[in-house]
């Protein structure tokens, strides 16, 4: 849920980042953390296992400056992707304002990734939002691999409501930002 | 639906400050924090936080979330409240209508008690001023709008700060 205190001048805005286990989520804000200007972003918080999944959640602040006099801040988050983390997904999820879903674009993937398309979907509804109404972005990852379905074949599988989808090597950043910058757009609209 | 909007205007703000400063003097608090439900910072009253105020924001939010589920999970309807306790800093966090987190930091200059008892009348003060809001502008909170080329401006900007 957008929050916007008008005594502050604050506009603050939540975007989850959501996929399958290994799809490359916190790799996104990995690479985010990495280049956007250091003044305009807070510390990057994992809440990880000993061997780096996530267990509950990653976070990054980016602040977009000021617009029409207000602080303008996008609050990314990823959730855990491992099947059993179901409970902390869903809590994530709470008052989200937009949804990028990091497919893994490896064959071998692809039903995990229709499970996680439904993943979401359920625990949307749960929360009372919608995806089909709800700012959402589909990021085909891993594209440099050898064994990467085709994206049609992606889009047939995982795509029906035709939300924009982009290509990405998130590990070298192809197709971070492009992803990053759609669904900000799409959340700023919708406030407006 | 989408998430909707939740919106404060600067008069719920003062309200709302008013209530943190009293309760921060009152409870011989530090520092004392309103956040949403979601993790997103409201109101702060006190000492000055010498920590991240939107990482504090966004761990409580996930620490009360998650205590929510323990809670049901073992038959209880909630905790409404909960203590950290450090060897010197303190703090109890407490729901406020299920759309607020109040937090109150404190040391060995007060008491346990003597915070709970003021959280306690400061929940229901700020229960008040939530209901006021949500009655004025239905359930969401929705204020009054940005203007139309508030997108416009903000899609430049996007454009500006992601790039390569």
């Amino acid at each position: 849920m957008s929050m916007i205190n008008y005594a502050s001048r604050e506009i603050n805005c939540k975007i989850v980042y959501y996929g399958p286990g290994l799809g490359g989520k916190t790799t996104n804000l990995e690479y985010i953390y990495e280049r956007v200007n250091p003044s305009t972003r807070g510390k990057l918080i994992s809440l990880a296992t000993e061997t780096e999944r996530t267990l509950f959640f990653d976070f990054l602040p980016v602040n977009l400056g000021s617009i029409r006099g207000f602080k303008t801040r996008f609050h990314l988050y990823t959730v855990p992707g491992q099947v059993y983390y179901n409970a902390s997904r869903k809590l994530i999820l709470k008052g989200v304002d937009g949804v990028v879903f990091v497919g893994d674009s490896q064959i071998e993937r692809l039903d995990a990734n229709i499970e996680s398309m439904y993943n979401l979907a359920e625990n949307l509804l749960e929360h009372g939002y919608d995806l089909q109404r709800m700012p959402f972005v589909i990021q085909y990852n891993k594209r440099d691999l050898p064994n990467a379905a085709a994206v049609p074949e992606l889009e047939g599988a995982m795509n029906p409501l035709g939300a924009p989808s982009y290509e990405a090597v998130a590990i070298r950043g192809d197709g971070v930002f492009d992803t990053l910058k759609q669904v900000s757009k799409l959340v700023i609209r919708s406030l407006s | 639906m989408t998430a909707g909007i939740w919106s404060f205007l600067e008069e719920d703000v003062r309200r709302i400050r008013v209530q943190l400063a009293d309760l921060t003097r009152e409870a011989g608090a530090r520092t004392t924090l309103l956040i949403d439900r979601s993790g997103q910072l409201i109101a702060v009253s006190g000492e000055e936080p010498r920590f991240d105020t939107n990482a504090f924001a966004t761990l409580s939010a996930a620490d009360f979330a998650a205590n929510d589920h323990l809670a049901t999970l073992i038959g209880e309807p909630e905790f409404s409240s909960l203590v950290h306790q450090g060897e010197r800093e303190s703090m109890v966090l407490a729901d406020v209508r299920k759309r607020a987190i109040l937090a109150v930091l404190f040391d060995d200059r007060t008491t346990l008690g003597l915070v709970r008892l003021r959280v306690r009348q400061a929940v229901k003060e700020l229960d008040g001023i939530f209901g006021d809001i949500l009655a004025v502008r239905g359930r969401d909170g929705a204020g009054p709008g940005l203007g139309g080329d508030f997108a416009a401006q903000a899609a430049d900007e996007i454009d500006h700060l992601f790039r390569e």
